[in-house]
């Protein structure tokens, strides 16, 4: 039973890790924020599965905010892109 | 019984999500990327989610969890639907192998308008780049 909920949390950290490879590498901007929206809902699964481990329901709510936060970065970041000057735009 | 259904649950949305993730990193364009990542992340979640509600086993502790499988299945589609026509209007390149590309020389930049007489645009667009 416990090493299931250790199974998943290291899924979901290798695919954090993995994540975080595209944010580094990717080689346009909007390929990096895929990999940050990625991330985010990462994150908001890591802490729905930390909820369970430890018991507490209360760290549920932390997701649902990060589950907003993420969403508005998104958009925000595809706004800016849309509408920016950005340097592999052609002239 | 439901403890150990909401471990596989569990177990089957991380799995989900590492599928995801590992598209993120083979897939070899910005679309293709989010094709693997969108659906897959908002699935993950879910029944990630699913697994927590049936966990606790308390009404609040449920509602709450569907309240996250809600808001990520209503907005996963309008930040992917945003940040793809962000990439593909700013120039991002498409993979080597695409074989169709409908928007191409159909969509003015300048007045954000989409025309099915695609000729007209895309011999604006070469006589303006020329």
């Amino acid at each position: 039973m416990n090493i299931l909920i250790n199974i998943t949390f290291g899924l979901l950290i290798l695919a954090m890790f993995i994540a975080f490879v595209r944010l580094v590498r990717g080689p346009s901007l909007p390929a990096r924020v895929v990999a940050l929206d990625m991330m985010a809902a990462l994150a908001v699964g890591i802490i729905a599965v930390y909820s369970v481990a430890t018991g507490q329901p209360i760290f549920l709510d932390v997701a649902i905010v990060l589950a907003l936060i993420g969403f508005l970065g998104t958009v925000a970041f595809a706004y800016f892109i849309e509408k920016g000057e950005l340097p592999w735009r052609k002239a | 019984m439901a403890q150990s259904v909401s471990l596989i649950l569990l177990l089957l949305g991380a799995l989900f999500m590492f599928l995801a993730s590992i598209g993120l990193v083979r897939m070899p364009d910005v679309l293709m990327r989010m094709h693997s990542t969108t659906k897959s992340n908002t699935l993950g979640v879910g029944l990630i989610m699913l697994g927590v509600a049936l966990r606790f086993d308390d009404f609040a502790i449920a509602v709450r969890s569907l309240a996250i499988v809600i808001f990520l299945f209503s907005t996963a589609p309008v930040a992917a639907h945003m940040i793809g026509r962000a990439a593909y209007l700013s120039g991002v390149p498409l993979w080597d192998g695409t074989l169709s590309d409908e928007m191409r020389g159909r969509y003015d930049l300048e007045t954000h308008t989409l025309s099915s007489r695609g000729k007209d645009i895309a011999s604006a667009q070469e006589a303006g780049s020329d």
